[in-house]
């Protein structure tokens, strides 16, 4: 059985829809694990121990162990508690739960990295507690973590594969369901890295664009 | 021994993209002779002393040694064979030492004789030990670079060039990066050195010692050679502008 | 908790456990070798070399280890690659590992101090000869690191293999979680296995770093 790529011709809509739903997830995960991420990171700073023991388990617990496996835990789990969301809602709350993880982790790391002294000389200069936050320190934590929370957003993109086990209709699904009709799967496959490689590059040219941005508030 | 020069330069110019850091250089080295290279920061002086093992090409110009020309126009391949060969004959320390810091010291200066087929392991062994007993560090022979002294790190690096049996040795700066108690020791490894007869160029800083070691002193700057002599010419009646102004500078600083 | 449950299936979970760290070591093999090929290929001054080394590196990287999987399994028969599984995912995860290992090696030659390699040149020493014994035996020392988050990541992402049906931990622990409704029994008891899988790996990456790290 040779290739033929002729093949691919009449799914081309099945493929950009795919890619659409793939890129849409992305966006809602990326969003969704920051706001979880940095919440995260304030719990494990704070000096309340209930909040911080639970929250540091919970990341070092998802930080050793596979997104697959946790994307399981989390379809099969809210099913059991009497949660049924469809599988778009369970794909984006599993992956951002992932990476929230590991982003509570840098920004953690951000805000410690940021002096004490900036915070202290932003109020000797008059600054309310929330102006130097905004003002200073956050500006600052901001650049301190721009790249490897970058670096989190391009794995969670092809990361969001995955999800199409637990039946998201994203790029990756999309592909096999038109494998499963035509019995082509080299040809749809590679369509689909083509396109997920093509998203990873707008990604890619993106996060540099914000990295670019935020040096500006060094 | 011939009194043809053992470096020869010739109109050598050198450019850096579009920035033309050495402007013409001519200049001739005996062997034996001990020549220090003094001037301005940027002057070109490093660069001048690194094209000529060839650690930086050269625009035009010639550079012979020993009666060979180093930059010669080959194929890759036959270019590279020919440096090495040329590199094994001139010896170079530099500012930060450069020492291979996974080696110990004895390692360090045996290296390179065992590999390019030199010494056996116990003649390059027996020759390291005598040449650290030379420059004071017969006890430091089996320390790692990282619990040196900048300045036995320095005469390490210095045993590690000696260690090849140069035809000459090239010093840019071999002191500035030192403590100014550490300086002497390694000066007077140098001076050792030139007491022997050693062929050196030496870049530096310190005019005193310059005077002191040196027979023919070379003052460059902006990528020329200003003016040239024997050290007490040249330091006590300085013909040129530039090098009055350089030396006073230099003495009142 | 089903603690009964647990009692009962977790020589299964073992078992899986022993098959993800087979196929773990043997893609992580592949993969340095890949990564140490293509690391020295990319910083060779021959454009032959170093082009398909980039290649690799940003195809593999800029891809889905999940659609290359997919790939190689489901799309190799059509261009006469017949895998099994356990093959599969080992060529597979190591092929997609070694392109980042690829990164972590040329990073580490590369953060080799400049000095290094023209103290080494100076002596006389060959290119080749100067990165054999000054260059590489640094950067070896620098890569422990990386080179260790990226077997960690390889371990945790071998998971997928599952998806071709490698009977391994994440396989196992979707099987019993669909048999048993359990999910969170299971997914506790797996993780243990991976959790004491990736300790024990990062506890000896750091103590390979600490054995070799270079005083300065
Ligand atoms: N690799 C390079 N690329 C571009 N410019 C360079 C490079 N190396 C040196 N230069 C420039 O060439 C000029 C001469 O530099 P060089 O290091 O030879 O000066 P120097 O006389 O040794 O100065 P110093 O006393 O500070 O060591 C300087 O302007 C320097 O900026
Ligand atoms: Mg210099």
């Amino acid at each position: 059985m040779g290739l033929d790529f002729s093949i691919l011709a009449g799914y081309e809509g099945v493929l950009v829809q795919g890619a659409i739903w793939t890129v849409g997830l992305t966006v809602a995960s990326i969003v969704l694990s920051l706001v979880i991420g940095t919440l995260m990171a304030v719990f494990r700073l704070s000096g309340m121990r209930i909040v911080r023991w639970p929250v540091s388990f919970v990341i070092w617990l998802f930080m050793g162990t596979p997104l697959l496996l946790q994307l399981y835990l989390i379809y099969f789990g809210l099913v059991q508690i009497g949660l049924d969301l469809n599988a778009f809602t369970a794909g984006v709350i599993a992956l951002s739960l992932h990476f929230a993880v590991y982003d509570a982790d840098i920004i953690r790391a951000g805000i410690v990295a940021v002096d004490k002294g900036q915070y202290e000389a932003a109020r000797s200069l008059g600054l309310s507690h929330a102006q130097a936050m905004r003002k200073s320190i956050v500006p600052q934590a901001l650049y301190n973590v721009a790249p490897a929370l970058g670096n989190m957003m391009i794995a969670l993109l092809k990361e969001s594969s995955l999800v199409s086990v637990i039946g998201v209709m994203e790029l990756t699904l999309s592909a096999q369901r038109a494998i499963s009709d035509t019995f082509r799967p080299f040809e749809f496959y590679l369509a689909a890295a083509v396109i997920y490689y093509v998203l990873n590059l707008v990604l890619e040219q993106a996060v540099k664009a914000v990295e670019r941005r935020s040096a500006k508030y060094r | 021994m011939s009194n043809d020069p053992i470096i020869r330069i010739k109109d050598l110019h050198k450019s850096f993209g579009p920035v033309e850091v050495l402007k013409g250089i001519d200049m001739d080295v005996a062997p034996g002779q001990i020549v220090a290279l003094i001037g301005p920061s940027g002057s070109g002086k490093s660069t001048l002393l690194r094209t000529i093992n060839q650690l930086e090409d050269v625009t035009s110009g010639e550079i012979f040694f020993d009666g060979a020309l180093v930059n010669r126009d080959l194929p890759h391949r036959q270019r590279e064979k020919h440096l090495n060969r040329l590199r094994q004959d001139i010896g170079m320390v530099f500012q930060h030492f450069n020492l291979f810091p996974h080696l110990t010291a004895i390692e360090n200066v045996t290296m390179a004789p065992v590999l390019l087929g030199r010494q056996t392991k116990t003649q390059a062994l027996a020759e390291a030990r005598a040449l650290l007993e030379k420059v004071g560090l017969s006890d430091r022979a089996d320390y790692y670079p990282s619990r040196l002294s900048g300045g036995q790190k320095q005469r390490v690096a210095i045993a590690r060039a000696l260690a090849m049996n140069p035809k000459a040795m090239l010093f840019d700066e071999v002191t500035s990066a030192l403590d100014p108690e550490l300086v002497g020791e390694v000066n007077k490894v140098m001076k050792q050195l030139a007491q022997e007869h050693m062929t050196m160029i030496i870049v530096t800083h310190e005019l005193r010692f310059a005077s002191d070691v040196a027979d023919h002193v070379v003052f460059m700057a902006d990528g020329v050679v200003v003016e040239e002599g024997p050290p007490d010419a040249l330091f006590r009646a300085p013909q040129h502008e530039r090098t009055k102004a350089f030396l006073q500078q230099v003495f009142e600083g | 908790m089903d603690f009964a449950l647990i009692a009962k299936v977790w020589t299964f979970f073992a078992a899986a456990a022993w098959v993800t760290l087979q196929i773990s070591a043997l893609a992580i093999c592949l993969g340095l070798c890949l990564g140490f090929a293509a690391a020295l290929a990319s910083i060779s001054r021959n454009v032959l070399l170093r082009f398909p080394a980039r290649v690799y590196v940003s195809i593999f990287r800029g891809t889905p280890a999940l659609i290359q999987l997919f790939l190689l399994y489901y799309g190799g028969p059509q261009i006469g690659l017949q895998l099994g599984p356990f093959e599969a995912g080992v060529i597979g995860l190591g092929i997609n590992i070694g392109a980042y290992m690829t990164e972590s090696i040329r990073g580490a030659i590369l953060a080799v101090e400049k000095g290094q390699m023209e103290a080494a040149r100076c002596l006389g020493l060959g290119h080749v000869q100067s990165m054999r014994n000054v260059i590489l035996p640094q950067a070896l020392r620098l890569m422990v690191r990386p080179l260790g988050v990226n077997a960690v990541a390889l371990i945790k992402g071998s998971a997928i293999v599952s998806t071709i049906s490698v009977v391994e931990l994440t396989y196992t622990a979707h099987r019993y979680i669909s048999s048993t409704y359990k999910p969170f029994e299971m997914f506790i008891l797996a993780s243990l296995f991976y959790l004491v899988i990736v300790s024990v790996v990062s506890f000896a990456v750091n103590r390979i770093d600490e054995r070799v790290a270079l005083e300065s």
